[in-house]
Protein backbone atom coordinates (compact mmCIF):
# COMPACT_ATOMS: atom_id res chain seq x y z
CA UNK A 1 0.00 0.00 0.00
CA UNK A 2 1.35 3.46 1.00
CA UNK A 3 3.32 2.50 3.58
CA UNK A 4 6.56 2.43 2.36
CA UNK A 5 6.71 5.88 0.79
CA UNK A 6 5.50 6.94 4.01
CA UNK A 7 8.28 5.57 5.58
CA UNK A 8 11.02 6.88 3.41
CA UNK A 9 9.57 10.43 3.93
CA UNK A 10 9.85 9.81 7.60
CA UNK A 11 13.49 8.23 7.26
CA UNK A 12 14.51 11.25 5.50
CA UNK A 13 12.66 13.35 8.31
CA UNK A 14 14.99 11.64 10.77
CA UNK A 15 18.27 11.95 9.23
CA UNK A 16 17.41 15.64 8.45
CA UNK A 17 16.90 16.09 12.23
CA UNK A 18 20.19 14.19 12.83
CA UNK A 19 22.10 16.71 10.63
CA UNK A 20 20.59 19.08 12.32
CA UNK A 21 22.04 17.80 15.92
CA UNK A 22 25.49 17.27 14.37
CA UNK A 23 25.75 20.85 12.68
CA UNK A 24 23.39 22.61 15.30
CA UNK A 25 25.64 25.67 16.96
CA UNK A 26 24.55 25.38 20.29
CA UNK A 27 22.99 22.66 23.07
CA UNK A 28 18.81 24.08 22.57
CA UNK A 29 19.21 23.37 18.71
CA UNK A 30 19.98 19.95 19.45
CA UNK A 31 17.51 19.16 22.08
CA UNK A 32 14.93 20.78 19.89
CA UNK A 33 16.03 18.63 16.68
CA UNK A 34 16.42 15.55 19.04
CA UNK A 35 12.81 16.14 20.18
CA UNK A 36 11.81 16.31 16.66
CA UNK A 37 13.61 13.20 16.01
CA UNK A 38 11.21 11.56 19.02
CA UNK A 39 8.39 12.55 17.52
CA UNK A 40 9.44 11.00 13.93
CA UNK A 41 10.00 7.58 16.01
CA UNK A 42 6.73 7.04 16.99
CA UNK A 43 5.17 7.89 13.82
CA UNK A 44 7.80 5.24 12.00
CA UNK A 45 6.44 3.45 14.97
CA UNK A 46 2.72 3.79 13.81
CA UNK A 47 3.14 3.36 10.45
CA UNK A 48 4.69 0.00 11.13
CA UNK A 49 1.65 -1.14 12.75
CA UNK A 50 -0.24 -0.20 9.93
CA UNK A 51 2.28 -1.95 7.50
CA UNK A 52 2.24 -5.20 9.69
CA UNK A 53 -1.16 -5.61 10.93
CA UNK A 54 -0.16 -5.97 14.25
CA UNK A 55 -0.97 -3.60 16.99
CA UNK A 56 1.77 -4.84 19.53
CA UNK A 57 3.74 -1.59 18.61
CA UNK A 58 1.49 0.61 20.01
CA UNK A 59 2.56 0.78 23.55
CA UNK A 60 6.12 1.13 22.39
CA UNK A 61 4.99 4.25 20.82
CA UNK A 62 3.31 5.66 23.69
CA UNK A 63 5.90 5.29 25.73
CA UNK A 64 8.93 6.95 23.70
CA UNK A 65 6.89 9.73 23.43
CA UNK A 66 6.73 10.34 27.43
CA UNK A 67 10.24 9.47 27.53
CA UNK A 68 11.17 12.13 24.75
CA UNK A 69 8.99 14.66 26.51
CA UNK A 70 10.52 13.99 30.26
CA UNK A 71 14.01 14.10 28.07
CA UNK A 72 13.01 17.56 26.63
CA UNK A 73 12.00 18.49 29.55
CA UNK A 74 15.22 17.61 31.56
CA UNK A 75 17.54 19.53 29.26
CA UNK A 76 15.22 22.64 29.20
CA UNK A 77 16.02 22.53 32.81
CA UNK A 78 20.03 22.06 32.23
CA UNK A 79 20.11 24.51 29.85
CA UNK A 80 18.28 27.09 32.11
CA UNK A 81 20.49 26.37 35.08
CA UNK A 82 23.70 27.26 32.71
CA UNK A 83 24.62 23.90 31.56
CA UNK A 84 27.24 24.08 28.80
CA UNK A 85 27.01 22.30 25.63
CA UNK B 1 -12.97 1.76 -0.58
CA UNK B 2 -13.39 5.25 0.75
CA UNK B 3 -12.03 3.92 3.67
CA UNK B 4 -8.69 3.18 2.29
CA UNK B 5 -8.26 6.20 0.12
CA UNK B 6 -9.08 8.04 3.56
CA UNK B 7 -5.96 5.93 5.50
CA UNK B 8 -3.71 6.49 2.05
CA UNK B 9 -4.39 10.53 2.50
CA UNK B 10 -4.12 10.55 5.85
CA UNK B 11 -0.84 8.88 6.09
CA UNK B 12 0.29 10.92 3.75
CA UNK B 13 -0.56 13.75 4.96
CA UNK B 14 1.94 13.08 8.57
CA UNK B 15 4.67 11.49 6.09
CA UNK B 16 4.76 15.61 4.28
CA UNK B 17 4.45 17.23 7.27
CA UNK B 18 7.31 15.29 8.45
CA UNK B 19 9.23 16.26 5.73
CA UNK B 20 7.66 19.98 5.61
CA UNK B 21 9.06 19.92 10.11
CA UNK B 22 12.83 18.59 7.99
CA UNK B 23 12.53 20.97 5.87
CA UNK B 24 12.29 23.74 8.30
CA UNK B 25 14.64 22.34 10.34
CA UNK B 26 17.46 22.50 7.98
CA UNK B 27 16.61 25.74 6.43
CA UNK B 28 15.66 28.27 9.38
CA UNK B 29 17.65 30.80 10.13
CA UNK B 30 18.18 30.73 14.02
CA UNK B 31 16.48 28.54 17.08
CA UNK B 32 13.47 30.36 17.79
CA UNK B 33 11.93 29.72 13.92
CA UNK B 34 13.96 26.20 13.52
CA UNK B 35 11.67 24.84 17.03
CA UNK B 36 8.18 26.83 15.64
CA UNK B 37 8.78 24.27 12.14
CA UNK B 38 9.84 21.11 14.37
CA UNK B 39 7.10 21.95 17.34
CA UNK B 40 3.89 22.20 15.24
CA UNK B 41 4.69 20.14 11.87
CA UNK B 42 5.87 17.21 14.00
CA UNK B 43 2.68 17.20 16.25
CA UNK B 44 -0.06 17.52 13.38
CA UNK B 45 2.29 14.73 11.20
CA UNK B 46 1.96 12.40 14.17
CA UNK B 47 -1.71 13.24 14.86
CA UNK B 48 -2.62 12.73 11.39
CA UNK B 49 -0.27 9.54 11.30
CA UNK B 50 -2.59 7.99 14.25
CA UNK B 51 -6.01 9.18 12.69
CA UNK B 52 -4.75 7.01 9.97
CA UNK B 53 -4.11 3.92 12.04
CA UNK B 54 -7.12 4.13 13.49
CA UNK B 55 -8.86 4.49 10.70
CA UNK B 56 -6.68 0.95 9.50
CA UNK B 57 -7.63 -0.74 12.09
CA UNK B 58 -11.10 0.34 13.87
CA UNK B 59 -10.77 -1.56 16.72
CA UNK B 60 -11.56 -0.13 20.15
CA UNK B 61 -8.42 -0.65 21.76
CA UNK B 62 -6.40 0.84 18.84
CA UNK B 63 -8.58 3.71 18.32
CA UNK B 64 -8.10 4.47 22.62
CA UNK B 65 -4.78 4.00 22.59
CA UNK B 66 -4.46 6.27 19.14
CA UNK B 67 -6.61 8.72 20.98
CA UNK B 68 -4.13 8.65 23.64
CA UNK B 69 -1.19 9.08 21.49
CA UNK B 70 -2.59 12.58 20.27
CA UNK B 71 -3.82 13.89 23.15
CA UNK B 72 0.07 13.18 24.93
CA UNK B 73 1.35 14.92 22.38
CA UNK B 74 -0.63 17.86 21.66
CA UNK B 75 -0.50 18.48 25.41
CA UNK B 76 3.27 17.98 25.89
CA UNK B 77 4.87 19.13 22.84
CA UNK B 78 3.74 23.26 23.76
CA UNK B 79 4.91 22.84 27.02
CA UNK B 80 8.42 21.09 26.03
CA UNK B 81 8.37 23.55 23.10
CA UNK B 82 7.51 26.56 25.35
CA UNK B 83 10.16 25.30 28.15
CA UNK B 84 13.64 24.87 25.88
CA UNK B 85 12.65 27.99 24.43
CA UNK B 86 12.30 29.83 27.78
CA UNK B 87 16.19 28.38 28.62
CA UNK B 88 17.53 29.30 25.16
CA UNK B 89 16.08 32.46 24.98
CA UNK B 90 18.07 33.19 29.08
CA UNK B 91 20.81 31.16 28.34
CA UNK B 92 21.65 33.81 25.60
CA UNK B 93 21.10 31.81 22.12
CA UNK B 94 20.97 35.30 19.48
CA UNK B 95 18.08 35.50 17.57
CA UNK B 96 17.71 35.94 13.91
CA UNK B 97 19.55 39.12 12.58
CA UNK B 98 16.37 40.44 10.75
CA UNK B 99 14.35 40.17 13.77
CA UNK B 100 11.44 42.77 13.88
CA UNK B 101 10.35 42.40 17.87
CA UNK B 102 11.96 41.10 21.09
CA UNK B 103 9.81 41.89 23.51
CA UNK B 104 11.88 40.91 26.34
CA UNK B 105 14.63 42.64 25.31
CA UNK B 106 13.64 45.40 28.26
CA UNK B 107 13.80 42.84 30.78
CA UNK B 108 17.56 41.55 30.07
CA UNK B 109 18.95 38.35 29.10
CA UNK B 110 18.85 37.05 32.33
CA UNK B 111 15.73 38.34 33.71
CA UNK B 112 15.21 37.13 36.98
CA UNK B 113 11.36 36.72 37.82
CA UNK B 114 11.78 33.71 39.87
CA UNK B 115 10.27 31.03 37.28
CA UNK B 116 12.15 28.08 36.82
CA UNK B 117 15.28 28.94 38.78
CA UNK B 118 15.13 28.27 42.88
Amino acid sequence: MICPIVMLMLTAAFIAAFVRVVIGPTLPDRVVALDMAGTIVVALILTHCVQSGSTYYIPAAISIALLSFVGTVALAIYVSRGGSS
Amino acid sequence: MIREILICFFLLIGGLLSLIAAVGVIRLPDLFTRMHAATKTGTVGVASIAIGMMLYFLEVTVTSRGILVIAFFLLTAPVAAHMIGRAAYRSGVSLWILTRLDEWKTQGRSGDDGADRE
